[in-house]
């Protein structure tokens, strides 16, 4: 019997009029599809259209084609449904993919369109008047407490104000990626732009490189399940300090770190043998139940002066019960990571069926809160899935203080979502650990090409700002009566807090 | 604690407590005072140069010794802490007078824990560095994920039995089980699921398992020489803190467990 | 009921039902402490608060509450009701409800006393009640399918009434607060009993449901828990084959329920009533002896629905005695201490040490291995006469040995 049924996915088309023979190809591709006799000989199987070697090829020759092998038609079994029976019969593995959901489920923020004014109240132009997009993350007081200051004037009462909260120059921030499911160089990128943004990354569940050291003002560090690189020092680091519950692409189960992206550099870090699959446990072994999350968050606090804690969960069908449970479990900021939220690696059935829509989330968790009277106790993050900025008007809309990236920075860095990242071979650099594949990415150009993503969707954020009439992000935030529905069911429009188009 | 038809009953009071200084020695009066503001005072009075705290009249007041760094500084615990005692704890050594509750030494850094009684459940989870020996029994899910680099190493010795999930998920250090002080002698040594996950580290039980108790990941092995020369320092120093025959404790067969492989779940995934 | 109930402003949530906490299953985690004098000997509840308010971190002030046995030694033979009434209207539907099928012997409002933080409480009254004896008869009943079927009548269907607890010499005080100003509010420290199980809830839905809290009970029995019923969604629908309504939305409910059912109704001992809830794992199974390896299969295998999946920690109350158990792979923490003839039990051990300084024994209860005090002298309610036929037992688990001794009733 052939070793396998499963057909490749892409055919590898190679102009041999143009081709120059370079080898550029062979060089580039990190998943060996190219080897060279007088020249280039692509084995398609391997291919998995990242685009590497058609973007490098000198002469531009390579093209990548689907493999146009047809299949009997048949609604109920896809294709995909039988190459998964042919790989599982194969290995008897659980199927592990990496990125993001990408079966046909709902749009919603695709059937959300927002408001403009038009006459009865004027838009703001805001390439020359002041939009202001400053948001703090973290716990409100319920009132300003003020004292005269024995000058005629006033000042805040001592305890009163605003304190501990984590200040950013635009509702945008990049989500948790570990140490290990990302290169260093990822890592570094991230914290410089973070740095030049005044904005924050977050470390993910791997711990914190000393190369970052010079970027913890702009960096969140994640406690997570497998507690990797967790000591006083790190907690001392850093704004503010993320409890890693769960994440959208793996509701209910740990990180995957395959053994294949841990070399020493991630071993030592993580303290953890080199090679060994790093599977952090599905529910931190100290949280059973949620008096044992308000004890961890406030073992965070006294641990680091009492930062600011945040919890980070997937979203999931009780997401709004759990989000209460968390802001009065004393956290400052509850991340909401909905169904469509990428990975470095996960199984493929668990992120493709559980957990529900950031869209929903959002909706839920802001009303909950507002209806228990605790809206203000914490900041609500949205993330999982949000590719462009009218995403994150409209789930600033629904009530988030600010979204999360991360599959949409790791785009800018040069990622094609070739969803190969748990193989640790990514050609562009990316989510390996090979030395020959990180070096392609210089952490300058890469701080470069997410600041300049970040302040291109902050800038089109104020054009939707000064279309709806308002300068500042505060008057968008939670205003539903921004939005319609078009194409979206009652029930769902009732859920969302949103009206549909007309009304 | 006094009943009152004044107002409800307080289980602690958010005040300063009574701190008495001696030298180089702080003792400060526990009964009653809130865990926020009796760690304060610790650190306060470390900060202030104090070498050893003494603490009267603790009775589940959490996160004592939560992160504080210094291996030349010593906590001595008079009454039951609560919850998560010396979590992030980074050098210093803290001793009770009796039982201690659940998540003692949770992710702990460096330094020496001293239990003088039996210790709860989800003892030394994520635990890096340092080392606690406990005179009796402990709970469920001891020493899950502990893990070890270079020269920290985390060391846990039990003086009494342990129940389910021993040392699971475990990466690295060493996990002692002596079954010496046990409050109920018809029971195991070790309850079901030991070692599972294993795929770095050593538990050494003193005792006999069989295969079903432990998890697919552990190789059973009798202890050898080299073996006990690793034990033995351990041994030497439980017994030293708890009073006890170290040559009498070595002198019976122990059995080792160490993982088989160290990537339990390389086969367990098929790339897509 | 509707399985939604929109707000005008479009929000889900409407705070002040009180026939339903909520239309979701609303979770809470938990502190708890049980105690029981098996001498009998009656003690003030202010030994429950103290032990609760050292667990003070465990909740969120938005739920505490106590039962107590043997606090109403003047009405030994009544069903002591504890009601709440959002107003007066549901008040006098209640009361209509309960003068319909029984005897009133005592109506009156719960004493309370002002507490700061205790605002927007419910109407609280109690009534100490016998079956009518003609109706009793007419519908066949035993008194206590009776009482139960007028618990779940009330609930679910008078709006804005809620029955807080229904045994005979026991209640249960509950509320929104924190359990040591529950309390103090309820005046628990002039009752006194040989049995109170107290907890401190911290729940995650609005507060104003005063219902909501723990203990949660049906007849003498009650329950406090801790943590989360994950199988409550099968457990339910299991128990309404049986007639009983889920109503409340906590998954506690479920668990009053599953005793109810496999201890009064199907009469299993109770060492076998904990396995079924917290059974052992099929591998352990498969290394038992032969006889207790076919009772344990069919147990599991008829009792499926039953099994309280998710981690627990739950204290059970009843007039007789006190059990505590833990879910089969103990994710929750239970304590135990024994001196001389009285039994506690908290999540945590200083709970125990603040009311029992100096304990004979102390220690850690296995996972899903009952603690089980007996209170000497009174009858042993858990399993009935276990010498019916078997087309009486209606379960699987036929010919059961008796492992518990008789109770010696004086």
């Amino acid at each position: 019997m052939p070793a396998t049924f499963i057909q490749p996915e892409f055919k590898v088309d190679i102009d041999r009029d143009k081709c120059i023979k370079c080898g550029r190809c062979v060089q580039q591709c990190g998943w060996g599809v190219y080897s060279f006799s007088e020249r280039p000989i692509p084995d398609d199987s391997k291919c998995r259209a990242c685009h590497r070697c058609v973007t490098y090829c000198p002469v531009h020759c390579i093209t990548i084609k689907k493999n146009e092998l047809v299949f009997r038609e048949n609604d109920n079994w896809s294709p995909a449904l039988r190459k998964a029976v042919w790989r599982q019969s194969e290995t008897g593995g659980v199927m592990l993919t990496s990125m993001g959901n990408d079966k046909p489920y709902q749009r919603i923020f695709d059937s959300l369109v927002l408001d403009a004014c038009q006459v009865t109240n004027p838009s703001i132009d805001p390439l020359r008047e002041p939009m202001e997009l400053k948001t703090f993350i973290g716990r409100k007081p319920d009132s300003v407490e003020v004292e005269s200051d024995d000058k005629g004037g006033y000042r805040l009462k001592p305890g009163a104000g605003m304190t501990n909260n984590i200040g950013l120059a635009t509702p945008i921030m990049f989500g948790g990626m570990s140490y290990g499911s990302v290169s260093l160089n990822v890592h570094k990128s991230l914290a410089m732009a973070a740095s030049r943004l005044g904005i924050t990354m977050n470390t993910g569940e791997g711990g914190l490189h000393a190369d970052l050291y010079p970027y913890t003002d702009n960096v969140i560090v994640q406690c997570a399940s497998g507690r990797f690189g967790i000591n006083p020092d790190y907690l001392n680091r850093g704004v503010g300090i993320e409890i890693k519950v769960g994440q959208g692409a793996k509701p209910g189960i740990g990180g995957h770190l395959p053994g294949e992206k841990i070399n020493k550099e991630v071993s030592t870090t993580r303290m953890i043998p080199q090679g060994t699959d790093a599977i952090s446990p599905a529910p931190h072994h100290d949280i059973y139940s949620i008096e044992d999350l308000r004890q961890l968050i406030y073992a965070l606090k006294e641990a680091s002066g009492y930062k600011p804690v945040g919890v980070k969960i997937a979203a999931v069908h009780n997401v709004a019960a759990i989000a209460s449970g968390i802001v009065r479990a004393g956290a400052d900021y509850v991340y909401l990571d909905g169904f469509k939220g990428g990975t470095g690696a996960a199984p493929q059935i668990i992120r493709d069926h559980i957990g529900i829509p950031i869209e929903i989330a959002i909706a839920v968790v802001d009303q909950r809160l507002r209806d228990e009277g605790i809206r203000n106790q914490a900041s609500i993050i949205a993330a999982g899935s949000i590719r462009s900025s009218a995403d994150m008007a409209k789930a600033i809309a629904l009530g988030a203080d600010a979204v999360a990236i991360g599959s949409a920075a790791l785009i800018a860095l040069g990622c094609h979502m070739c969803q190969s990242c748990h193989t640790g071979c990514c050609s562009w650099g990316l989510t390996t650990q090979k030395p020959e594949l990180t070096r392609r990415l210089d952490p300058e150009w890469g701080a470069e090409r997410l600041t300049n993503l970040v302040h291109a969707w902050s800038h089109e954020l104020q054009e939707i700002l000064g279309a709806l009439g308002v300068n500042a992000v505060e008057s968008l935030r939670g205003s539903r009566e921004r939005l319609r529905a078009v194409g979206l069911d009652a029930q769902t429009c009732e859920i969302l807090g949103v009206k549909p188009a007309g009304l | 604690m006094m009943t009152t038809t004044k107002g409800p009953v307080e289980g602690y009071q958010q005040v300063a407590p009574t701190v008495t200084r001696d030298g180089d020695v702080a003792t400060i009066d526990a009964h009653g005072v809130y865990y926020r503001q009796l760690n304060e005072a610790i650190r306060a009075a470390f900060a202030d140069g104090v070498k050893t705290v003494r603490l009267k009249g603790v009775n589940g007041q959490r996160y004592i010794g939560n992160a504080i760094s210094g291996s030349d500084l010593r906590i001595e615990i008079e009454g039951v802490p609560g919850g998560d005692m010396a979590m992030f704890m980074n050098g210093p050594t803290v001793m009770t007078s009796g039982n201690a509750q659940d998540g003692v030494a949770n992710t702990m850094n460096a330094g020496t824990v001293h239990i003088h009684g039996d210790a709860g459940d989800v003892l030394g989870y994520g635990m890096r560095g340092g080392r606690v020996f406990v005179k009796g029994d402990v709970g469920y899910r001891v020493g899950i994920h502990m893990k070890a680099f270079e020269n920290l190493v985390p060391v846990i010795c039990c003086g009494g039995n342990a129940r389910a999930f021993f040392g699971e998920y475990m990466a690295g250090g060493l996990l002692v089980l002596l079954g010496r002080n046990v409050q109920f002698a018809d029971q195991p040594l070790v309850g079901p699921f030991c070692g599972s996950g294993m795929h770095g580290g050593t538990i050494f039980l003193r005792g006999e398992v069989e295969a079903h108790e432990v998890g697919k990941e552990c190789g059973i092995f009798i202890a050898d020489e080299d073996d006990m020369k690793v034990l033995r320092p351990v041994v030497e120093e439980w017994c030293a803190a708890f009073g006890d025959d170290a040559e009498e404790i070595l002198a019976t067969p122990f059995t080792k467990l160490v993982p088989v492989s160290h990537r339990p779940y390389g086969k367990l995934y098929a790339p897509m | 009921m509707t399985a939604y109930d929109y707000h005008a402003n479009g929000s889900l949530f409407e705070p002040a039902r009180y026939t339903q906490e909520s239309p979701f299953k609303i979770h809470g985690g938990c502190g708890l402490m049980g105690i029981c004098d098996e001498s009998g000997t009656r003690f003030s509840g202010s030994v429950a608060i103290e032990a609760i308010a050292v667990q003070r971190d465990r909740g969120n002030g938005l739920g505490g509450g106590f039962a107590g046995y043997g606090i109403y030694p003047e009405f030994p033979d009544h069903f002591a009701f504890h009601m709440m009434y959002h107003d007066a209207k549901a008040k006098d539907e209640a009361e209509a409800v309960l003068e319909r099928f029984f005897q009133v012997d005592l109506a009156e409002p719960m004493p309370t006393r002002p507490v700061k933080g205790i605002t927007d409480a419910p109407l609280l009254w109690r009534y100490f009640l016998q079956p009518q004896p003609v109706k009793l008869a007419d519908l066949e009943m035993t008194p206590e399918d009776y009482v139960v079927h007028v618990v779940m009548l009330v609930n679910s269907t008078v709006d804005g009434a809620f029955v807080a607890s229904s045994g005979k010499n026991m209640g249960a005080f509950k509320g929104v607060g924190y359990p040591e100003e529950i309390g103090h509010y309820f005046q628990l420290e002039e009752y006194e009993g040989h049995t109170w199980v107290g907890h401190n809830r911290f729940p995650t839905n609005t507060p104003g449901w005063w219902g909501g809290a723990h203990p949660f009970t049906l007849l003498d029995w009650s329950i406090v828990h801790n943590g989360e019923i994950s199988s409550y969604g099968i457990n339910s629908r299991y128990l309404e084959t049986f007639g009983y309504k889920c109503t409340l939305g906590t998954d506690t409910e479920v668990a009053a329920y599953l005793f109810d059912l496999l201890l009064r109704r199907h009469k299993l001992p109770l060492e076998l009533a904990c396995k079924a809830l917290a059974p052992p794992l099929w591998e352990q199974i498969e290394r038992m002896p032969e006889e207790e390896r076919k009772l344990m299969t069919s147990l599991r295998a008829v009792y499926g629905p039953a099994m309280l999946n998710g981690p627990f920690a739950i204290v059970l109350g009843f007039n007789g005695g006190m059990v505590a158990l833990n879910d089969r792979i103990k994710l929750r923490p239970l304590i135990a201490a024994r001196k001389g003839d009285i039994l506690t039990v908290a999540s945590e051990e200083s709970a125990i040490r603040q009311i029992m300084p100096d304990p004979d024994a102390l220690w850690a209860p296995k996972a899903g291995e009952p603690v089980i005090a007996r209170i000497r002298g009174m009858e042993w309610p858990i399993h009935g006469d276990l010498h019916l036929p078997p087309s009486e037992i209606s379960c699987a688990v036929t010919g059961v040995l008796d492992s518990c001794e008789p109770a010696e009733v004086a």
